[in-house]
């Protein structure tokens, strides 16, 4: 669709420019890609190692087509946003376009695309990456791409229509509060069942318009089979929780016998409950 | 049966409520470093270059150093209402296992102007903001995901083990968690607040040379 939308305007003169200018600063281009790996080895490989396997998989295997389907959100989201209102509110860049034969369509065309590219860009080196870390476990992986780039376009639309909206950079804050707890929410913590059993998070997981980004990304690596409710295991109750002060004292005792607060993580205590299934959430 | 159930029930509950504590704390002293960081990073270049306001106040009175203090002070400020505020939210949902919890404000407040300071006199030295998405992405990112905020740093391996114990971050996390724990003992409080001083102080030098060379001479 963007090709031939690219094809029949002039918004390719723009992706152009914005590639021209991209020679210059490099490194910030370059850098964006290092932003999922950090997380993958942090998350995936340092955490992972208290979590266990999730639904079969290692947690890093897991959470790695999320977050791939997060940086597409992040990638499009920033390129489209905070680029976009500089540009049109501080660098006048659009003003001076609107000057030439281009017209606003053309715009909109060129940075919808340019944000794609960018998207697909990260995209790739992280699936490049990724595989190689020996986390994809089906050739379907490739397909990843694609899905990455469909979520990107999503969301490159979003952002740059909203970028229209926004008055100051204070507004930026405004649309941090949207993003981040889908970024949070939607794919790294329903694994750890931090907050997908209280009714208020449920409500805000069932409301996030994200749901259709991860099976999407999910099934190009062969196993996104599951129920919705298999994924998302039922959490702990909040009032049966609280009703239980003993455990609490437990935990404080052990603390007060000045172990380290990760021993009582770490897993020699014999077999770590989430593996057992008793405790998925 | 059912006691062992039982006591494993309490085992996973009590496990997961200090893993919890242990996050959240380090969500914390990780926000007051982006804080701290980014109060101090595009604000200052614009004081300097863009709006210039910094050239404004050198006309009156104001000195250089006024004007470092002057914003550490604002930092110092933000950090303690969004620690304060992030501290209560943590007691209501119950990760506080120690009345010393209070004192994670503090530290919260030194963990951010630990990064302020230096990050200022960065500011203050480079050209253009391009420098920022360089010092965010390989500088702020891996701190906030490797310090021991998700999980311990003896999980690193060598080389990067012994960076991470050379961060500030690091040693505010281990700071704040201590208090929201309960497992503080004084030695090694003091131990983490003196070298979060000594960023302070480092910081401070250094912004005062950037400063001065950017602004009077």
């Amino acid at each position: 669709v963007t090709a031939f939308a690219v094809s029949r305007t002039r918004g390719h003169l723009l992706f152009e420019r914005n590639l021209m200018v991209y020679r210059r600063t490099w490194l910030t281009l370059i850098s964006g890609f290092f932003e999922p790996i950090f997380y993958l080895f942090s998350l995936g490989l340092g955490l992972g190692h208290f979590i266990g396997d999730v639904h079969g998989v290692s947690y890093a295997a897991y959470i790695a087509p999320a977050l791939l389907a997060s940086s597409a959100m992040n990638g499009a989201v920033y390129d489209g946003m905070t680029n976009v209102f500089w540009k049109l509110r501080y660098g006048k860049v659009y003003d001076a376009m609107l000057a030439t034969p281009m017209g606003p369509t053309d715009v909109a065309v060129g940075e919808t695309a340019w944000a794609q590219f960018r998207g697909l860009l990260y995209a790739t080196g992280f699936v490049i990456t990724v595989a190689a870390l020996g986390l994809v476990e089906s050739w379907w992986g490739v397909l990843a791409l694609p899905a990455a780039v469909v979520v990107g376009f999503g969301f490159a639309g979003m952002a740059i229509g909203t970028s229209t909206f926004i008055r100051s950079w204070q507004d930026f804050d405004t649309v941090q509060l949207v993003q981040l707890p889908m970024f949070l929410f939607r794919h790294l913590l329903p694994a750890l069942g931090v907050s997908a059993g209280d009714p208020v998070a449920r409500a805000l997981l069932a409301a996030l318009p994200r749901d259709d980004a991860r099976p999407l990304v999910h099934d190009r690596h062969g196993r996104a089979g599951e129920p919705r409710e298999r994924r998302l295991p039922a959490g702990p109750r909040p009032l049966r929780d609280v009703a239980r002060p003993a455990a609490n004292g437990r935990a404080s005792a052990h603390l007060a016998r000045g172990s380290s607060p990760w021993a009582i993580v770490d897993s020699n205590h014999g077999p770590p409950p989430y593996q057992s299934g008793a405790l998925t959430n | 049966m059912d006691l062992a159930l039982r006591s494993f029930e309490y085992w996973a509950y009590s496990y997961r409520r200090v893993w919890r504590a242990s996050i959240a704390t380090g969500i914390l002293a990780a926000t007051a470093m982006q804080i701290g960081t980014f109060e101090s990073s595009y604000p200052i270049m614009a004081a300097i270059r863009w709006t210039r306001q910094f050239h404004a106040m050198l006309a009156t009175p104001l000195r250089v150093r006024d004007l470092i203090v002057g914003h550490q002070l604002y930092v110092a400020c933000r950090l303690a209402v969004v620690g304060g505020i992030y501290l209560v939210i943590l007691a209501v949902f119950g990760v506080l296992h120690s009345p010393l919890a209070i004192l994670a404000l503090p530290s919260v407040v030194l963990v951010g102007l630990a990064y302020s300071g230096p990050v200022s006199a960065v500011s203050a030295w480079l050209e253009r903001d391009e420098g920022f998405n360089a010092l965010f992405r390989f500088g702020v990112i891996p701190m906030f995901l490797f310090s021991g905020t998700f999980f311990p740093v003896t999980r690193l391996p060598h080389p990067f083990r012994e960076i991470a114990y050379a961060t500030p971050l690091w040693n505010g996390v281990d700071l704040t968690r201590q208090f929201t724990l309960g497992t503080a003992t004084l030695s090694r409080s003091l131990a983490h607040t003196a070298y979060l001083l000594l960023w302070i102080a480092a910081g401070h030098v250094l912004a005062h040379r950037t400063f001065r060379r950017r602004l009077v001479t």
